[in-house]
């Protein structure tokens, strides 16, 4: 190459590039077909997880009633109860952070319920809202000193799961001398809020359903003509409202794109004018609030709070959430899927109850149902985000 | 040249001067960006380029010189003073989110809302059909705007990069290196895409310290060396040697230029 034709060739490179069309569609892309894209979401594994396993228990436990209207029943408020925690475990750690103290935080907020209503007597509405307070405080301290710290969020809220706890055992045994207080509903009745989280909806259309012989009623005792189911528990109502609610935040606001910025990568999120210290502690704060549903909901279907409530109910979110597809490292997930892992979590646990297998084999199939859909999620999301 | 001589500049930076404790950085640089141009910023490492852009995008105050803004000074405290003046900055690391959408990424933190019921919901629709449209002038075919950023390519996340900061009213766009880590392929669509934006009328600065990409697509031309500039060529003043050799301050690579065919 000589010295003149440099400048040439330059040139040359310019006006080729004025006339590329670099819009060829590129060849080592497959097409897909929209049935295959429309398939391909972060909810298919949970999907596919929840029909195998109503498949699986249609054969086992079909005759034992598991799909009558109180089996129903039954495994609808355990997949419930998963549900509300799974939601706030869900937004939270697609946000990127863990909250560990989820489970010691139920058991915490059921006593602060139980002191504030029956210790000291105050109305009932007034020791649910201060209860709200205090715990959502206590979520927004756990993220604060995580933000503040940079410190792993795994680490900060594991202090608070034994901080939260040793509290839940301390203070009934200092106040009443003992670890379980009772005479919540007592002091619950008639009071609205607390009908909010214990009451049970649409009764008369159950007794209708009854008294057509839809659904099986009681035959004898004091109760014989009552439907055996006789309404939806709130706990089922609080459970839709917040899987929709989460749902709804996630995809269809700018605050969603945010939660998902912050957890995929929070120092590009930040470039981009997110919030992400703000969103972090509000996701942490929404953890709380779920946890403290949970809890009251509780509280109000016993009747009593008990200092060993909720232990291990953050692994059970965490499961249900990672079942449900998201990614444990933050920026990827779904509220639906999150919902349905918390089904399938439900299910089998009261579905080998019905058909009658030994309980302790509970934990092998939810070993093997978390491994199965932690393998298949990660091979969904690849095929969605490219990841190698 | 007369013609160009006529338009004012859309940002000057006037004998910029920055110290840090006893090293000196930059020892008083002047350049004039006009808009509709791609000025290349040339230098070889530490030189002094990336605190001359840093002192233009507000990163870094210099500790004298002036920074003029379409004829009225300005001090930047903070890159936001910067980005509101209407420069925006793309860097080697992209402020990407690899599993979030095409354009998800590309509203993300200006997403447009629409109102339902009196509350505020993120209007995908259209910011799907804004996205594939600037994606299409840009020459990136898409599957759909909801594929992932982490399937792109380097090139078409660079270009995706400069098409958002384009579409949300940057008229200086400060690229830092954006080919320096590309195949030949994605180079040319990244060069193809300075050149789009450029006949848009915005005001590309390119820092390289590779000669034939500066040469594909620069107006002007100015190379740094040891925080100092020898001024600003034209398109056509200047031969790649010269500019080879200003880079390497006129040492060296005379010696190399038999074995290496006369370009690195």
């Amino acid at each position: 190459m000589n010295k003149s034709s440099a400048p040439f060739l330059c040139k040359d490179y310019r006006v080729d590039l004025m006339n590329n069309k670099i819009s060829i569609p590129d060849e080592r892309v497959k097409e897909m077909s929209a049935f295959r894209n429309s398939l391909i979401r972060p909810e298919l594994g949970g999907i596919i997880g929840t029909i195998v396993v109503f498949i699986i228990f249609i054969f086992l436990a079909s005759d034992s009633g598991m799909f009558s209207s109180q089996g129903v029943l039954n495994w609808s408020i355990v997949s419930a109860q998963f549900m509300i925690i799974a939601v706030g475990a869900c937004l939270l750690m697609i946000a990127g952070e863990f909250d560990l103290s989820v489970g010691s935080m139920i058991g915490f907020a059921g006593m602060l319920i139980a002191i504030f209503g029956v210790t000291f007597g105050w109305p009932m509405w007034m020791a649910i809202l201060l209860t709200f307070a205090i715990c959502i405080a206590i979520g927004a301290l756990n993220g604060f000193i995580c933000i503040r710290t940079g410190l792993p969020s795994f680490i900060v809220t594991l202090a608070f799961l034994f901080i939260l706890r040793g509290f839940t055992i301390f203070l009934p045994q200092t106040i009443e001398r003992k670890t379980i207080i009772g005479g919540i509903r007592e002091a619950a009745e008639g009071d609205w809020l607390g009908a909010v989280f214990g009451e049970k909806l649409f009764m008369g259309f159950f007794q209708y359903l009854g008294d057509l012989g839809i659904i099986s009623v009681f035959s004898r005792g004091t109760r014989a003509g009552e439907p055996v189911v006789n309404g939806i528990p709130m706990l089922i109502v609080w459970a839709l409202i917040l899987v929709a609610f989460g749902h709804i935040l996630l995809t269809k606001t700018r605050f969603g794109n945010w939660i998902f910025a912050s957890g995929g990568d929070a120092e590009a999120a930040r470039n981009s004018g997110v919030p992400v210290n703000k969103v972090k502690i509000l996701m942490f704060m929404f953890t709380a609030f779920c946890a403290t549903v949970f809890a009251t909901c509780q509280v109000m279907e016993f009747g009593s709070a008990g200092a060993d409530r909720g232990l291990l109910k953050e692994f059970e979110a965490i499961i249900a959430v990672v079942i449900g597809g998201a990614l444990l490292t933050g920026g990827y997930g779904s509220v639906i899927g999150a919902a349905l892992g918390a089904l399938i979590f439900g299910v089998v646990q009261q579905g080998l109850f019905f058909a009658g297998v030994e309980s302790s084999l509970f934990r092998v199939f939810l070993g093997l149902i978390l491994l199965g859909a932690v393998i298949l999620n990660t091979y969904i999301r690849r095929l969605i985000t490219g990841e190698r | 040249m007369n013609s160009q001589a006529a338009v004012t500049p859309i940002i000057e930076m006037r004998n910029i001067r920055k110290h840090y404790g006893p090293v000196i950085a930059l020892a008083g640089v002047s350049i004039k960006i006009y808009p509709g141009e791609c000025h290349c910023l040339l230098g070889d490492n530490g030189a002094g380029k990336s605190t001359f852009i840093k002192a233009m995008s507000g990163v870094v105050k210099p500790t004298q010189g002036e920074i003029i803004v379409n004829g009225e000074q300005k001090f930047f405290n903070n890159p936001r003073d910067a980005m509101q003046a209407g420069i925006a900055t793309v860097h080697q690391h992209l402020a990407m989110i690899p599993l979030m959408s095409v354009s998800r990424n590309f509203f993300l933190g200006n997403e447009p809302t629409k109102k339902i019921a009196g509350i505020q919901f993120y209007d995908r629709k259209y910011a799907d059909r804004k996205t594939m449209e600037a994606m299409s002038k840009m020459g990136i075919n898409l599957r759909g705007p909801d594929q992932a950023v982490g399937t792109l390519s380097g090139g078409e996340r660079q270009t995706v990069a400069i098409s958002r900061a384009v579409h949300f009213g940057a008229q200086v766009l400060i690229l830092d290196e954006p080919t320096s880590a590309l195949g030949v392929r994605q180079t040319s669509n990244v060069l193809a895409t300075i050149d789009k934006v450029r006949n848009e009328g915005v005001a590309v600065v390119f820092i390289t310290h590779n000669v034939r990409h500066a040469l594909a697509v620069g107006d002007r031309f100015t190379v740094l060396n040891r925080g100092q500039t020898h001024g600003t060529a034209m398109r056509g003043d200047i031969t790649p040697e010269d500019l080879q050799n200003l880079m390497a301050g006129g040492q060296e690579l005379a010696t190399l230029e038999g074995s290496l065919g006369g370009t690195v």
